[in-house]
């Protein structure tokens, strides 16, 4: 039981207006208030990376982020990313590298590779795999999903040439 | 028997051949909910009404519940009721897991909440149920439950000695079960070695943590008294039976469904006491109600696995060929044996299991298994298999090493023949057919073994130890109803599958057999495509839902492919006879002259288009007057499928591991991991070669980070992600895969398990990778995880 906390903020470029508990994670938040279920909670603790989401243009760990910190936030999840089309090409390569076994990790995964395409455009498989360290996945071998981040990248550059 | 028609049969290249899906690697189309985000999971299906159970756990290892205070907590806003052991019990039977079959084993009666006492650190208590979990969590908080700490046996090594704490008095001891397996004799044979080499192994305690937590939805209804089961399951009609039998309603009243599941790895094939008392929480409410674990209760309440201890001795002649084994395990289980499927079947497979892959006579293995107060272990991922084989593997390489003998070389002699089959092996196990040297040549072809060599020596002069290892592996995969239905178990061996056409043409295929990532449903859609003759995008599978799919068993030990495959292939076929017998009467033509390819029903001979399925379709279901009165016109087949002649199938396969090993800090880091492995017919390459990989990655974590750590009183230490290590991508190395086919004759698909192969080989791989490495400075490790620590102490640094 805690305080209840207003808070107004863009969340898959919708206005939204909550009262939320002052103990609320935006992980909660997402997927009992707002319905968005396509994000995970895998921990709660900050390490497995499956609750990855965008806010105000950085990738945090929604579990470690109260919701009530989040008044004039601007916040993607994968529902927003999947419907602004901007990662159709990583998720197309997911697809067709056979990048995702059982999905939990999957919207956490690519809001982590999102990210290196946008922030690291020639990174290396040795890079993608670092920068790709801070999400747990217990069923691929994490092979797929590299090949499928070096592929994204290697067509974006040749589309930029 | 075997001949299906696939691309190489008909000389064809995969691509050329549309119609034929086995084989193929067709992406998988449930993927692209998966990276979108709007998979189903249990923990997003919302119910009305529905409430939210929280447990609180056991803070002993060992100890008399004396008092359970719920009046703050009823106090907590949301709280709607609290349960204890007695509530619960009042609608819920206890369980005892023992398998007949296992001989002489035993264990205690388990209820879904202990009535008096606790036997580990984790075990759910008292169940409080409110409107969120934040509010069941809550007052879980203000239960006042007061306690009279027992000696908690926590230590295997003791359990049976005198003075030990006896966990259950009715049985007398801990000694759940013992089994010695022998052949030949043993004794004489290491008598008459050129040389014995004994080792001490020690496989850790490690759990699954799949990424999406253990979760359920029960949901009573008194209105027709039908139970309605969300669950996160490998087998939904297991849990179906068990749930029905447990809680005093018809089978038939219980429905299990499962939705998509976030990795199960054996951890989601078990009876779950909390989960129980969920359904049981229900029964009693008539209300739905979640529960969905946290990871810090996962820590202390998913199954773990291994923690074996294991002294074996291999005995070889000059020339390096093995002539015994013998070999004794020891393993923990926690208090109680796992329902249904027993905790003995780890330590009964590790005797099944060892020397697997080698020609020898004398074999002598035993296994004990014993209770304790730490989170009761059950079958994950590889069962056994890894135990046995870092087990096996290490001796054949010690052996190997003490006559001067290269390790290839070594297995080159000992392995069984490509042409040795059917072989019994001496622990008793029929195989079909195996090809260790044709998997070891692949291997060879795969791994740069020289260009390794030439870099390991010029590296040691530089003070940078780097060692290449090998493991070869037997799997037990397909399994008969000597797995788990003589014992008594109501676990489904045979499972079923429905293939029907609907009248646009497209094809809807329902399996028992379930889907938590392996690619079930993708290769199901093949396979039925394939026997159909229709494109893949054209069928559509259910599978979880125990009323809207045939009776099977489910997704484990391998056996989807293998079991669930073939049911669907059978009924595909049926239905393609029928729906060509109802084509040759529409075209007057003899059925025998007609064929599906891609949805058109076309003349076998010239492959020219005659009808289309859906005019079929439409004929069929709308205009059914236009067709003769006795034409039987079922779009609908069923068949089922169970493996008759062997027990299990096996497959083989071996894998290599390249490593360096930093002697000034321990760390080990794996350059690069082969796997060469034979799970007969291979249905989608890309999704093999994946899962294959996701179980190396499973075994090397489990070799080198993930331990389940206790201190003496029986307190788990390792609750958080950040204790217990998991593989991340950084960690782990380009893995490559490659495949040597040696079909089951048992079925036409023939297709075995290629599941926990990654995972059997892995960790003895490393093993001896490491071993090469250090070999030089004279240090040997046997015990995993293994850490920095243990390296450094092998190497006489700390
Ligand atoms: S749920 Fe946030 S990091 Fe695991
Ligand atoms: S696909 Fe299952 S956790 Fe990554």
């Amino acid at each position: 039981m805690s305080a209840r906390i207003d808070i107004t903020l863009m969340v898959n470029g919708e206005r939204v207006s909550r009262s939320v508990e002052a103990r609320r994670h935006l992980i909660d938040f997402l997927r009992l208030d707002l319905g968005l279920t396509g994000s995970h909670a895998g921990c709660e603790h900050g390490v497995c990376g499956a609750c990855t989401v965008r806010v105000d243009g950085e990738i945090v760990r929604g579990c470690l982020v109260l919701a009530a910190s989040l008044d004039g936030a601007e916040v993607t999840t994968i529902e927003g990313l999947t419907d602004s089309a901007e990662v159709a090409d990583l998720q197309d390569a997911f697809v067709a590298c056979n990048a995702a076994q059982c999905g939990f990790c999957s919207p956490g995964m690519v809001m982590a590779a999102a990210d290196i395409l946008r922030h690291h455009p020639t990174a290396t498989r040795e890079e993608i795999r670092e920068h790709l360290s801070g999400n747990y996945c217990r069923c691929t071998g994490y092979q797929a999903i590299v090949d499928a981040v070096e592929q994204t990248l290697a067509t974006r550059r040749e589309d930029r040439r | 028997m075997n001949e299906i028609r696939t691309a190489d049969s008909l000389g064809l290249s995969r691509e050329d051949l549309p119609n034929s899906y086995i084989g193929r690697s067709v992406p998988r189309p449930n993927l692209p909910k998966l990276v979108q985000g709007r998979a189903t999971y249990t923990d997003d299906v919302v119910l009305p009404r529905m409430l939210h159970a929280a447990f609180y756990r056991s803070p002993h290892a060992h100890a008399r519940i004396l008092s359970i205070d719920s009046a703050a907590a009823m106090l907590v806003p949301g709280v709607v009721r609290v349960f204890t052991g007695a509530d619960i019990a009042k609608v819920c039977d206890p369980w005892v897991a023992v398998l007949a079959h296992l001989k002489g084993m035993k264990s205690a009666p388990q209820y879904a909440l202990p009535l008096d006492r606790a036997t580990w650190q984790g075990e759910a208590l008292v169940a409080v149920v409110a409107d969120s979990r934040a509010a069941a969590e809550d007052g879980v908080a203000a239960l006042e439950v007061t306690f009279d700490p027992l000696p908690a046996q926590t230590d295997m090594a003791t359990a049976l000695a005198p003075g030990a704490v006896v966990i259950h008095p009715e049985l007398g001891d801990n000694l759940a079960f013992q089994r010695t397996a022998v052949q030949g004799d043993v004794e004489a044979a290491f008598a008459s070695a050129h040389k014995v080499v004994e080792a001490r192994f020690v496989s850790a305690r490690h759990t699954g943590v799949t990424l999406e937590p253990r979760s359920i939805i029960a949901d009573f209804s008194r209105a027709d008294d039908t139970l309605t089961v969300h669950l996160a399951t490998q087998a939904p009609h297991m849990i179906q039976s068990v749930l029905a039998t447990q809680l005093h309603l018809e089978e038939g009243r219980v429905r299990v469904i499962c939705k998509d599941v976030g990795g199960s790895f054996g951890i989601k094939v078990h009876v779950y006491p909390d989960e129980v008392a969920v359904a049981a929480i229900s029964r009693i409410l008539g209300r739905p109600v979640k529960f969905i674990a946290d990871r810090f209760e996962s820590f202390g309440s998913d199954i773990h696995a291994r923690d074996h201890v294991i002294t074996g001795r291999i005995g070889v002649d000059a020339q390096g060929k093995i002539l015994a084994f013998d070999i004794d395990d020891l393993t923990g289980i926690g208090p109680y044996s796992v329902y249904p499927r027993t905790s003995a079947v780890e330590g009964n497979q590790v005797v099944n299991l060892c020397g697997g892959p080698y020609d020898f006579a004398n074999y002598r293995c035993s296994t004990t298994v014993v209770l304790q107060n730490k989170v009761p272990t059950c079958q994950y991922r590889a069962v056994g298999h890894p135990i046995a084989t870092a087990v096996t593997e290490g001796l054949v390489d010690m052996a190997a090493h003490a006559i001067g003998m290269d390790p290839i070389e070594m297995r080159r002699r000992n392995m069984l023949r490509d042409d040795a089959y059917p072989y019994t092996s001496p622990a008793g196990m029929r195989f079909e057919g195996l090809s260790h040297h044709a998997s070891l040549a692949k291997l060879l072809e795969l791994v740069p073994v020289d260009r390794i060599r030439a870099d390991q020596t010029a590296k040691r002069h530089k003070g940078v130890y780097r060692g290449l290892g090998f493991a070869a592996f037997i799997e037990l995969t397909n399994p008969s109803p000597f797995m788990y239905g003589i014992g008594g178990a109501r676990i489904s061996a045979q499972d079923g599958a429905t293939v029907r056409m609907d009248p646009d043409g497209s094809v809807v295929v329902a399996s028992g057999v379930t889907e938590q990532g392996q690619g079930t449903e993708t290769i199901l859609a093949q396979i039925v495509a394939h026997g159909v003759g229709v494109a893949v995008n054209k069928v559509r599978v259910v599978t979880g839902d125990t009323q809207n799919t045939p009776y099977g068993g489910g997704t484990w030990a391998c056996r989807g492919a293998g079991i669930g495959g073939e049911a669907a292939l059978q009924s595909a076929i049926a239905l393609k006879d029928q729906i060509l017998h109802v084509a040759g009467t529409m075209l007057q033509a003899s059925p025998a002259t007609l064929d599906i390819m891609l949805g058109e029903v076309v003349d076998k001979t010239t492959g020219t288009p005659r009808i289309s399925l859906a005019e079929i379709g439409r004929v069929v279901y709308f205009r059914g007057d236009t067709l003769p009165k006795d034409l039987p016109r079922e779009f609908v087949q069923t068949r089922h499928y169970i493996t008759k002649e062997y027990p299990f199938a096996f497959t083989n396969g071996i894998q290599a591991c390249w490593v360096e090993v930093d002697t000034a800090t321990g760390m080990v880091k794996v350059l690069e991991h082969w796997c060469v492995e034979d799970c007969g017919r291979v249905i989608n390459p890309m999704l093999v070669d994946e899962q294959v990989r996701g179980g190396i990655v499973q075994g090397l974590g489990g070799a080198l980070y993930e331990h389940c750590v206790y201190d003496e009183q029986g307190n788990l230490l390792t609750t958080t992600m950040a204790d217990y290590l998991v593989p991340m991508a950084a960690e782990m190395p380009e893995i490559h895969v490659g495949h040597v086919e040696t079909p089951t004759k048992e079925s036409l698909l023939g297709a075995k398990g290629a599941g926990e192969a990654g995972t059997a080989g892995a960790p003895g791989a490393l093993m001896n990778a490491i071993n090469d490495a250090l070999r030089p400075l004279g240090a040997v490790v046997t015990e995993q995880p293994f850490t920095p620590a243990r390296i450094l102490r092998a190497l006489d640094a700390i």
